[in-house]
This record gives structure tokens, C-alpha cells and sequence, in this order.
């Protein structure tokens, strides 16, 4: 048995979680101007993902923590070479973090504007970077002999890459839409159903655009099951827009998971082997054969998984169940 | 000078995060206690301090874990040489942390907040507890891996980096095992201060509510407690790092040369670069009592464990900043010592009823507040300065360890970034807290 191997599936799993929940998370953020017309429905909008959503970027966190145990190379190359990248994503993530907590406990409405700003461009922003630092891993970026990024910030920037970080807010905001026409009430409801009506459209078109610049730019279509996934993931969009025209939003809000979750497999089976492509070299890219720890730290790490990785999706089932049903006046009082 | 600004924005990201984490840790307990409490007996008042110190526990807690996430990619980021090099072993706390502490912190706390109507009182306590728990749990988790790089155990050096071998051994560390409960009772201690400081504004305002009552004598109780452990955690860690890192302990001293019996220096100033004290006024024996709880006992200097660490290492200079560490220890101590007694004597008057009318006390204690987060700050230079010139004692030194890729230019780019989004949420924080500290525990808040 590989463990690395095993890791590699678990840091893809582990990935997919986190984009299918932050997905909707960042995905309210990014919606929250165009539908919260009100202090009111922006609250609103904001407690729908407010019990959760520190939960659900914890997954983002463990992906960290988990790279690092895991691959340590891929985490040291990955996260010294995409710097500014990374940078600007904490520095998102800092301002989003901090304005979820705030927000209520000043009610001047130039401090609520803040913090709305802070929301919406600290969602968008990690999804946009998130999408197009997955893209480069498979695009392939210039790593040298010793494993060290030799780009700078705009090699990190090309049409292929650019095009899955528009596909990833875009997706996102449908998702969050959707997300959001389940868990609100009344006529915000209605608006984030009739937003999720025409935005699922042009996540379509978006996954077709990437398809076709993922089979001209990376060679991800000489792996069968990964062409195979991202077929799946077409079709499972269709069906999710599908549903979403015919207001049935807890199934489409599942198929547009499942879009996530099936983008991401397809994108890892894509990778497989390799973690992270040298464009300069493909002996250089970084595999589960080089980049990985000792077999010890693997076995301990997959044993810890094992054990805690149920239990954690086992309690934020629950904490989502609790949290159940629609926000309405009530639930405002936070 | 790539190496200069990776170290400064890590001293500032990980000293700004240090701010938040310790309050979090003993608040969380505290709240925990007084939820139950409330559950037990029924009684409003506990109710009351849940929801008044739980307003000051969530700001405080957004800001730790904001701040928090900068730092589990800065090692990655800025450090990528340690990460290839430590990766093996220090990723597995890391993730640890994250499977078994945040994602309980961070979805009970949720519960916690938004759970006021759904959940039923003891349920809702205990998301509090789960809260407590993996909070420290996961000060569990990074004090073990802070503890590998300060006296790495169970390891081997294997394929050009450090393998982990032995995971008990590597809990088994004694460094982790004194540094801990020191660091969480520094935790509660700096909770109880938080909470009796604020509790004496309001007592010296004439807000003389029951409730305000309660909040002192229990932070009074608790304060005590925990500042004393502190010390005495202290001085038996004390005795540890001299056995185990004399190199520590005579940065901490600054004790140059050998000397049996030796002196403890109180104050001195102190010459870096002729390694030696010009003035320091000194009380002879007490160096060994502090170090081997014996008074007669040999205590080795700088210069010669900078010899024997040449013998071992190779040529290079082994001895941390001495005046840095000298500095920052004695800040600790005294300042530990000030908030044990002031604490002691404010909790023998409050048992005789005459607190309350020590006005200048209760605005002392109110001032004290920042002196619990000083004194955490000096004790993490102590020991991370301390450790120098090594970031994993005896197998990687600190300029051997950053990223190479990481350009001047990007660093001056995120180090500024860091600097000016930390000023403004220390500002975003110290109004949001003072705030929420004015308010009125006895008055209904929307």
C-alpha cells in the first residue's frame, strides 16, 4: 500500500469539501450587494452562512495543515512561489473573517457599509485566487531542479488560468444563490431563486470556456477518468440549472455541490501523479513519489484521518441540521 | 536583508496573534463555568456575565483566528527551506490541530452564538465547554510543536531532513511537558486580569450590582490561582531549561563566565560584544537556587558553553541575543509577580467587604490590563529569541531556513501590508472591546 497515494486522494477530498462549503459561503458574500437591497436582507443573508461559515474555512485550513504533513514540498514550493497570491488571499480572508463578527456590533450605517464591502470583496477575491492557483497546478509553472518556483506573480497569470478564476466566483454565486434561495424567506428568497435562474446559464458557458482552454493548454485529456469527471461535472451543472429553472433548489443546490466536487476530482485525477506541473521540466514536477513525508508521518496522518475526519463531518451534519430551516426576523437579533 | 524582513514579519504576525490567544483560552473556560453555573442554579446573574463577557470573547476570537491563518502559511510561505526541512515532523501538529481543535472551536462556537433559542440551556453551555476545550487543545497541539524546535525528540536525520520516528517521544518532549500548563495557566491568568479590570471600572464608577460583584470575586478567585502556578510552573521550567538548555538559561541570566557558587544578577548593563557585564549588581548564591534549587551549585557561562556548542556544531556563533532575553525575562517575572500581588492583596480586601472603597485600587487593577499581554510577549522572546541562532535547536539554524525564492520586494509588499491591516484592526479591536466592556452587564442588549 502507497501512502502517499492515500494522501493524495485525501488531500483532493479534502479540497473538494472545502470549495463544495466555502463555495456557497464566498458565494453569499459575492452576492450579498446585488441582492441585500437592505440592512435587513444583508443581515439576513449573512446569518444564513453566519453559524457555519468558520467551520466550513476550517476545511481551507486543514487542506494547509495537511499539505504540509503530507507533501511538505508541495506546501513549501506551492506557498513560497505563489506569494503575492497568497498574501492577498490572507489579507481577504483577514478582512472577511473579522466583518462577519463586527458588522452587527455597530449599528452607524457608514460602519455597516464597511464591513459589507469587506464581505463582498473578501469573497470574491479568495475565489477568484483559489481558482486560478488550482489552474496553474495543472497548467504547469516554471519549478527548477530543486523544487523552487523561478516565476514571479504574472507567470501566474495566463488566459487558461484567468479563465478558472472567473469560473470559480461565477460558480460560486450560483451556488451561493441557490444556498441562499433555501435559506432565506419571502421575497429575498424569490430574488436569489430568480438570481440562481440566470446566473446558472452563465456558469454553463464558463464550464464549457474552461473545458475547451483545459484541453488546448494542459494535458489533462490524456488522462481518461479525469475527462470522464469533467464531463460529469458538465452534466451535473445542466442538471442543478436544470432543476433550479423548475424552483427546485434543495436538487439543484445538490447537483451544483456536486459540480464542485466533481471539478475538483477531475482536475486531481488530472494532476495524478503530480501535485504541482513544472513547465520547465516534467521530471521536475512535484509527485507523490517525491514531494511526500516518510512513510511513519504518512501512516500516523492517514490514521488520524481516519479516526477524525467522520467525526468532524459527523458534528457539522449536526451544527448544519441544528441550523436548519429559514432565516427569518427572528434570528436577527445577532 | 530578505532574511531581516521574513524575521520581523513573522515577530510581528505571530506577537499581533499572541495578543488575542491567550484571552481566548482562559475566557472561554471561564464563560464555560459561569454558563454552567447558570444551568445549575438558575440564577440571572450568571446568565448576565455569560452574555456580557461572551460579547468580548467573540470579538476577541475573530481577531484570533484571522490572525491565525496568516501564520500557518507563513511558514510555507516564508520559511520554505524549515517546511521542506521540518515538514515530516512539524506538519503533523499542525494538522492535528486542525482535524481535532479548530473544527470543534469554530463549529460549537457558531452553535454557541446563533444556538440562544435553538438549543437547550445545558446543550448550550456545553458548546461553551467544547469551545474551552479544543481552544486549549489546540494550544496542546502548537506548544508541542514549538517545543520540537526548542529540544527536538524523537526524530531522526534521514533523506537530507528530519524524520519523525517516534510520536510518543515526541509528546514525551520535557519541554512541552513544563511549557504547557505554564502557558495556559498564563491563559487564565490573562483572562481573570481582563475581567477584574474591568470589573473595578465598573465598581469604580458606583456600579455596585451584584452582578459586578460576582464577576470580581470569581475573577479574584480564579486570579490568584492561576498567577501563583504561574510562578512556581515558572520557576520549575526554570530548573529544566538549566539542565537541558544551559545556553537559555545564561542568555536569561546573562552569566558569561562558569562560577560555582554562583550569583544572580538583578539588574546589569550589559556588553554584547565584550561578553561580559560592566556593572551588575548581583546576589551571590541565588543563581544556583534558582537554577538547581541548590545554592552552592556550579552554573556554566556563555563563553564556555559557546566553546563546547563550537566542539559540537562546528565553528559559528551560538550565543543569542543576550541582552534581549535578559531583559525580556526579568520584564516577565516582575511583571508576573506585580499582577500575583496586586491580585492577592485586591482579593483579601474584597473578602473583608473593603474593595470596593479602594477607589485608587480598583482604577490600579483596571490599568493593569495590558500587563498580563506584555508579559506573555516577554515570555515568547525568552524563549524564541532564546533559541537563536537556531530555528530547530541543533539541527537548522534561523538563515538557513527561509525561502529562497521570496524577493526583497515581496516581502517590503506583505510586511507593510501586515503592518497597516494590523493598525487598523487594533484600532477596529480596542473600540469594539471597549465598547462591549462599557455596557452594562445588567442591562438587556439587543
Amino acid at each position: 500500500m502507497d501512502w502517499a497515494v492515500i494522501w493524495f486522494v485525501l488531500i483532493a477530498v479534502i479540497f473538494a469539501v472545502f470549495f463544495i462549503l466555502e463555495g456557497f459561503d464566498y458565494g453569499i458574500g459575492i452576492i450579498s450587494p446585488l441582492l441585500g437591497r437592505t440592512d435587513y436582507e444583508r443581515r439576513a443573508l449573512i446569518n444564513t452562512i453566519g453559524p457555519v461559515w468558520d467551520g466550513n474555512e476550517t476545511w481551507m485550513v486543514t487542506a494547509g495543515g495537511a499539505l504540509f504533513a503530507a507533501f511538505p514540498h508541495v506546501y513549501a514550493t506551492l506557498f513560497s512561489g505563489f506569494y503575492v497570491a497568497l498574501f492577498l488571499l490572507l489579507a481577504s480572508l483577514i478582512f472577511r473573517g473579522v466583518s462577519f463578527e463586527f458588522r452587527s456590533k455597530d449599528e452607524a450605517p457608514a460602519w455597516r457599509k464597511l464591513w459589507d464591502i469587506c464581505i463582498f470583496w473578501g469573497s470574491l477575491l479568495p475565489a477568484l485566487l483559489w481558482g486560478v492557483a488550482v489552474a496553474n497546478l495543472l497548467r504547469g509553472v516554471p519549478i527548477d531542479a530543486g523544487m523552487n518556483y523561478v516565476g514571479g506573480f504574472f507567470d501566474l497569470l495566463s488566459p487558461y488560468t484567468l479563465s478558472v478564476g472567473v469560473l470559480f466566483p461565477v460558480l460560486f454565486a450560483y451556488h451561493g444563490s441557490l444556498y441562499a434561495a433555501l435559506k432565506t424567506s419571502d421575497d429575498l428568497s424569490e430574488r436569489a431563486g430568480s438570481l440562481a435562474h440566470r446566473s446558472g446559464p452563465v456558469a454553463i458557458v464558463l464550464c464549457l470556456v474552461v473545458a475547451v482552454m483545459t484541453w488546448l493548454q494542459t494535458d489533462l485529456f490524456t488522462h481518461p477518468p479525469a475527462v470522464v469527471a469533467l464531463l460529469a461535472t458538465a452534466a451535473a451543472l445542466i442538471v442543478s440549472v436544470y432543476f433550479s429553472c423548475r424552483k427546485r433548489f434543495g436538487w439543484s443546490f445538490i447537483c451544483s455541490a456536486a459540480t464542485i466536487g466533481l471539478f475538483t476530482a477531475s482536475l486531481f485525477l488530472g494532476l495524478f501523479p503530480r501535485l504541482m506541473v513544472s513547465s520547465l521540466n516534467p521530471a521536475w514536477s512535484l509527485t507523490v513519489a517525491n514531494a511526500s513525508s516518510s512513510p511513519y508521518t504518512l501512516k500516523l496522518m492517514t490514521f488520524a484521518a481516519a479516526v477524525f475526519v467522520p467525526i468532524v463531518i459527523a458534528y457539522q451534519a449536526w451544527a448544519h441540521w441544528l441550523m436548519r430551516g429559514r432565516v427569518s426576523a427572528k434570528d436577527l437579533e445577532y | 536583508m530578505e532574511l531581516a524582513l521574513a524575521r520581523i514579519q513573522f515577530a510581528i504576525t505571530v506577537g499581533f496573534h499572541f495578543l488575542f490567544v491567550p484571552l481566548t483560552l482562559g475566557l472561554s473556560l471561564f464563560i464555560a463555568v459561569l454558563e454552567t453555573l447558570y444551568v445549575r442554579t438558575g440564577r440571572e446573574v450568571y446568565l448576565k456575565l455569560t452574555k456580557f463577557w461572551g460579547r468580548l470573547f467573540v470579538v476577541n476570537f475573530a481577531m484570533g483566528i484571522v490572525t491565525g491563518i496568516a501564520l500557518e502559511f507563513q511558514f510555507g510561505m516564508n520559511w520554505s527551506e524549515y517546511s521542506r526541512f521540518m515538514g515530516d515532523i512539524f506538519g503533523v501538529p499542525l494538522a492535528f490541530e486542525a482535524l481535532t481543535a479548530f473544527f470543534l472551536e469554530s463549529t460549537f462556537l457558531g452553535l454557541w452564538i446563533f444556538g440562544w433559542h435553538k438549543l437547550s440551556r445545558p446543550m448550550h453551555a456545553f458548546c461553551m465547554w467544547v469551545v474551552a476545550f479544543a481552544g486549549n487543545l489546540s494550544a496542546v497541539w502548537i506548544i508541542s510543536a514549538n517545543a520540537f524546535m526548542q529540544a527536538p525528540t524523537g526524530y531522526v536525520l534521514r533523506n537530507g531532513r528530519a524524520e519523525l520516528v517516534d510520536f510518543g517521544a515526541f509528546f514525551a518532549n520535557p519541554y512541552f511537558l513544563y511549557q504547557l500548563p505554564h502557558m495556559l495557566l498564563a491563559g487564565i491568568t490573562t483572562a481573570t486580569v481582563v475581567v477584574v479590570g474591568i470589573s473595578a471600572w465598573h465598581l469604580a464608577r458606583g456600579n455596585r450590582s451584584e452582578t459586578l460583584r460576582m464577576s470580581m470575586k470569581l475573577g479574584l478567585t480564579w486570579g490568584i490561582a492561576a498567577a501563583f502556578l504561574v510562578l512556581v510552573l515558572g520557576h520549575a521550567q526554570g530548573i529544566y531549561i538549566g539542565k537541558d538548555k544551559p545556553m537559555k538559561l545564561a542568555a536569561m541570566e546573562a552569566h558569561w563566565e562558569t562560577e560555582k557558587p554562583a550569583s544572580f544578577s538583578v539588574v546589569a548593563i550589559i556588553d554584547e560584544s565584550a561578553k561580559k557585564n560592566p556593572v551588575s549588581l548581583e546576589i551571590p548564591y541565588l543563581l544556583g537556587v534558582l537554577a538547581y534549587n541548590d545554592p552552592l551549585a556550579e552554573v556554566r557561562g556563555i563563553n564556555d558553553l559557546q566553546k563546547e556548542a563550537v566542539q559540537s556544531y562546528g565553528p559559528g556563533n551560538y550565543i543569542p541575543p543576550v541582552a534581549i532575553v535578559y531583559w525580556s525575562f526579568r520584564l516577565m517575572v516582575g511583571l508576573g509577580t506585580l499582577m500575583f500581588l496586586a491580585l492577592g492583596w485586591a482579593w483579601c480586601l474584597n473578602r473583608r467587604g473593603k474593595l470596593e472603597d479602594r477607589v485608587s485600587l480598583l482604577k490600579f487593577l483596571f490599568w493593569m490590563i495590558p500587563l498580563p499581554y506584555i508579559a506573555n510577549i516577554a515570555g515568547w522572546t525568552v524563549a524564541e529569541v532564546g533559541r537563536q541562532p537556531w530555528i530547530v535547536f541543533g539541527l537548522q539554524k534561523v538563515d538557513k531556513a527561509f525561502s529562497p525564492v521570496v524577493s526583497a520586494g515581496q516581502l517590503i509588499f506583505s510586511l507593510s501590508g501586515y503592518i497597516l491591516i494590523y493598525i487598523f484592526l487594533t484600532f477596529v479591536w480596542i473600540y469594539l472591546m471597549k465598547k462591549n466592556a462599557r455596557l452594562n452587564p445588567d442591562e438587556e442588549v439587543a
